[in-house]
């Protein structure tokens, strides 16, 4: 598993990122149990400050359950989990058709493009 | 304890007619990793050497967990000096012995681990070391005490990139959490992940002083690009090249 990281936004959002699509691919199932923070920050070679603003974040948006004594979880609600995916794919879907804009496909032919790529596949 | 760990006031240090630092005001929490970054010249060592009390300032205060610098603050300080200060003839582990007389925080066991980890042979001597194995030794030593403010003086510069790496992870597992971390360089790229915050210093004067992810967040640019923004030389008078 590696940790990239870009320089234009704060490390720990990039962190929560892709600590949310670990979560999403199932690499950290339901119900399962957070690595700590301090190995995680060693593992991605972050600030164990800046580690902890991510998974902070991750129990904010409801992905990740905090316990003072057992550690941090992932959510065992899978509709959680289904929602930031879903997320996820409008967001990269919503990119797509901006491309596709700036291109000079209307919405109709990108639909139309999309469906050749599908059956192509 | 108090609030702040170090604590500069109006702080200005003259060599002869040069100004080193001029008025500078610092203010560094507990359990922080703060990159003090600047060219060279710009007074980093200055400023480290003031804090750890090898140097008296001109003018201004200094406090260190709310006491003026002396024995107590030199007892809760771990020093990265910016050069090698021990005899050659010495073995890694004549250091050990001697770190463990002078400072009741040496944990010898760890000094030896973090030797492992790092490759260090420890009985060997000094001077068949590399250049960048003494540093490993340096940061070895300081790092493996128990100490609320380590001041590292540039401890990437003189190893190889794959070292620094390792010495960054040294770092980062290896100091304590109510521990603040100092670390001078102007190697940013490569430190920039582990930093809490950035204090930029230029020609002696503090001209940025906050969290990296406030920087990012407001320039949109890391902190290296922002550096190089900053401190970019200016163009030699007569146009062009």
């Amino acid at each position: 598993m590696d940790w990239t990281f870009t320089d234009d936004r704060p490390i720990w959002q990039q962190i929560t990122e892709q600590l949310t699509l670990r979560i999403l691919k199932g690499e950290y199932p339901p119900g399962g149990r957070l690595p700590a923070v301090r190995e995680l920050a060693t593992q991605a070679g972050v600030n164990p400050n800046t580690m902890q603003r991510a998974l902070a974040q991750l129990e904010t948006e409801g992905l990740a359950v905090g316990s003072r004594t057992a550690g941090r979880t992932v959510t065992e609600d899978t509709a959680v989990i289904e929602a930031a995916a879903r997320e996820r794919a409008r967001a990269a879907v919503a990119a797509c058709l901006r491309i596709l804009a700036e291109l000079g496909y209307s919405p109709e032919n990108a639909l139309v493009f999309v469906k050749e790529e599908l059956s192509n596949e | 304890m108090n609030e702040q760990l170090v604590t500069c006031a109006a702080l200005t240090k003259r060599y002869g007619g040069k100004r080193a630092l001029a008025e500078v005001d610092l203010e560094l929490g507990r359990g922080r990793i703060v990159g003090l970054l600047g060219p060279n010249g710009s007074g980093k060592t200055t400023m480290i050497k003031i804090l750890c009390g090898l140097l008296q300032p001109t003018e201004g205060a200094v406090l260190v967990d709310g006491q003026p610098v002396g024995p107590y603050t030199k007892s809760i300080i771990s020093y990265l000096p910016d050069r090698m200060y021990f005899a050659d003839w010495m073995k890694a582990t004549d250091l050990f012995d001697l770190f463990a007389d002078f400072y009741k925080d040496f944990d010898r066991t760890k000094a030896m681990s973090m030797c492992a980890s790092l490759g260090v042979t420890p009985s060997d001597r000094l001077k068949s070391m590399s250049k960048g194995t003494k540093e490993k030794v340096q940061l070895v030593l300081v790092m493996a005490r128990k100490a609320q403010l380590y001041l590292l003086d540039e401890p990437i510069a003189g190893v190889d990139p794959a070292a620094r790496d390792f010495i960054l992870s040294t770092i980062l597992t290896n100091y304590n959490d109510e521990g603040t971390v100092l670390i001078s360089t102007h190697l940013i790229s490569d430190i920039e992940k582990v930093l809490d915050e950035a204090v930029f210093l230029k020609e002696g004067q503090i001209t940025l002083h906050d969290t990296v992810d406030n920087i990012r967040e407001r320039e949109g640019k890391s902190v290296d690009a922002l550096f190089r923004e900053v401190f970019r030389a200016a163009n030699y008078e007569g146009g062009a090249f």
